[in-house]
């Protein structure tokens, strides 16, 4: 039997990392040892001790780690969709390579999504394995938050794909960086509730994937009661996912297959 | 047998502008055949079309009895192509490449590792199984290019610009390997600005200007269609040639007067020497040969075929 186009698109992603993964394994190992306890233990001993209730009613380390989880993933998610597919497209061509073969521009597109998800796979596992050694909650509960970070990771994946691909110039991708990926990171709630920013950031925070993959992981982890129904949430993400996918494809076929 | 490919009124337009302009052409099982012109002309959209990797715009278009519109993968699968750009992934190894490569056709592993073998030892890479793609030379990376193009075991291998960019001697390395695929029965699909290449590779070739095809013909036939056997090459210093341009003229049938030089279109090259000689002309060299596609380019359009 054939296999699925989009899979062997996958496994060429899988053949190329094959080269770098010691690397990039041991990052991802290290940055939420480092994140968890430099804010987590560090910086949340201070917040402990000023706010005897707690953050949300649990330590700032419980609260923090499993917002920390879904960031990495939305990071994560947007680093596999910006100069891979600038590299793809423009600099190294490897797109136009994969096309003179049976691969299609969906096909393409699906394989890459599919290795992006495999990508906040690994870094979200990763993240929920040492956020139950540092004590946050139970290896399994950990591991099932990764479901709301794999739900944000490939929805950044989409939409930072669909940008690349629509831009000419690799100048664009640091600016989106700076601009939107990094106030996302810092300002969706992950690191204090978004309760405390001004009422028309709140919104702002409201709209970003990252929030709801938030509220959805705490309240896997901590148990709270996320501030939007979790299936909203969830159908909020999958749209996210389908139509970033969808806006991908319009601006390939234009400049690869024109 | 029909034709391998057969295009009739083949069009290609981008918004406005008319890439290539209602082209005929058809290219048989087991042959070789050219797309000969000058930057622009149009060689490149007509190879992507064929690659089914773009739509056409108007006219039809059928590669291997398919129609690539509608059977783009299915097609695809049974082409080599080796594109003017070297695509090749550059932090991968010789090795990797192809492999990557042969999967995306679906082939097994264990097809695929005979297959590197067999092309390595095609393309004299087999030292360079385990190097990095970057640390390659150019020539090496056009030959890497060919044997991955042909990975799939392709019934038809389509290059665009094969050794555009390469020293003469990687050139003839290349010509020689494309040589034996032809004489092993593959049908090639070339394109170059090079007359020398299509002299040697190719069985029969068009030659296409601004869109649309000027002559059709074998390399031989169109040098006997278009141009004396012999031409005379000319040169003045710099200046003196506009002054003298009409005493040139009247030395052979055929001339053309170009910046530097003037070429002179005979049938008997030592005659016409000779006869420059009685007229007192000076020239700073002179030099007899035979004529070439250049020649037959340059009747058709003009222009020189490489500015």
């Amino acid at each position: 039997m054939a296999t699925p186009i989009p899979l062997r698109v996958f496994e060429s992603e899988a053949r190329v990392y094959r080269r770098t993964w010691r690397g990039s394994m041991f990052s991802s190992f290290l940055s939420p040892v480092l994140y968890l306890a430099a804010m987590g233990v560090g910086l949340g001993s201070l917040v402990d001790q000023n706010l005897p209730g707690g953050v949300e009613g649990v330590s700032y380390l419980t609260f923090l780690a499993p917002g920390l989880l879904v960031a990495t993933a939305m990071q994560t998610g947007a680093g596999e969709g910006a100069w891979k597919v600038m590299a793809g497209i423009k600099w190294v061509k490897t797109y136009h390579a994969k096309l003179a073969t049976p691969i299609g521009i969906p096909s393409l597109v699906a394989g890459h999504m599919l290795w992006a998800g495999a990508r906040v796979l690994m870094v979200s596992v990763i993240f929920a394995v040492i956020m139950s050694a540092f004590r946050v909650a139970p290896l399994m509960q950990s591991l099932l938050a990764v479901g709301p970070a794999l739900l944000v990771g490939l929805a950044m994946a989409a939409a930072t794909t669909a940008f690349t691909a629509r831009l000419e110039e690799p100048t664009g991708l640091p600016l989106y960086f700076r601009f939107v990926v990094i106030p996302m990171f810092l300002f969706s709630g992950a690191f204090f509730p978004i309760t405390q920013l001004p009422g028309w950031l709140q919104s702002i925070a409201l709209a970003t994937p990252m929030f709801h993959g938030v509220e959805l992981s705490r309240s896997i982890v901590v148990g709270t009661e996320p501030a939007v129904a979790w299936w909203i949430s969830v159908m909020y993400l999958v749209t996210w996912i389908a139509v970033g996918t969808a806006l991908a494809i319009g601006p390939f076929r234009k400049r690869l297959t024109p | 047998m029909a034709p391998l490919i057969q295009a009739t009124g083949l069009t290609k337009r981008f918004g406005e502008f008319v890439a290539v302009d209602g082209i005929d052409f058809s290219v048989e099982q087991g042959e070789s055949f050219g797309f000969l012109g000058p930057n622009g002309a149009g060689k490149t959209s007509t190879m992507r079309m064929i690659g089914a990797v773009s739509p056409i715009t108007e006219g039809t278009l059928s590669v291997l009895g398919l129609d690539p519109e509608q059977q783009g993968p299915q097609l695809r699968s049974r082409l080599g192509v080796v594109p003017q750009e070297d695509n090749l992934d550059q932090e991968l190894t010789v090795y990797d490449n192809l492999m990557m490569y042969g999967r995306y056709f679906d082939l097994s592993r264990a097809v695929v590792r005979e297959r590197i073998d067999e092309l390595l030892e095609f393309v004299q890479l087999t030292e360079k199984r385990r190097s990095k793609v970057d640390a390659l030379s150019g020539g090496m990376k056009r030959r890497l290019t060919i044997a991955r193009g042909l990975i799939n075991e392709p019934d038809l291998l389509i290059l665009d610009e094969p050794t555009t960019g390469l020293d003469p001697q990687a050139r003839h390395v290349l010509w020689d390997r494309l040589y034996r695929l032809k004489q092993q029965g593959v049908t090639l699909i070339i394109t170059t600005h090079y007359m020398d290449e299509a002299e040697q590779l190719c069985d029969r070739l068009v030659v296409m200007d601004k869109a649309k095809i000027v002559a059709e013909g074998s390399p031989l036939s169109l040098i006997e269609e278009y141009a004396p056997r012999e031409v005379v090459e000319v040169r003045f210093p710099a200046g003196v040639l506009d002054g003298v341009a009409g005493r040139v003229e009247d030395l052979a049938p055929r001339t053309e007067v170009l910046a530097d030089r003037a070429l002179l279109y005979t049938d008997d090259a030592e005659e016409t020497i000779a006869r420059i000689a009685t007229t007192g002309l000076e020239p700073e060299t002179i030099l007899a040969r035979r004529s070439s596609l250049e020649d037959v380019f340059l009747r058709l359009t003009g222009r020189s075929l490489i500015d």
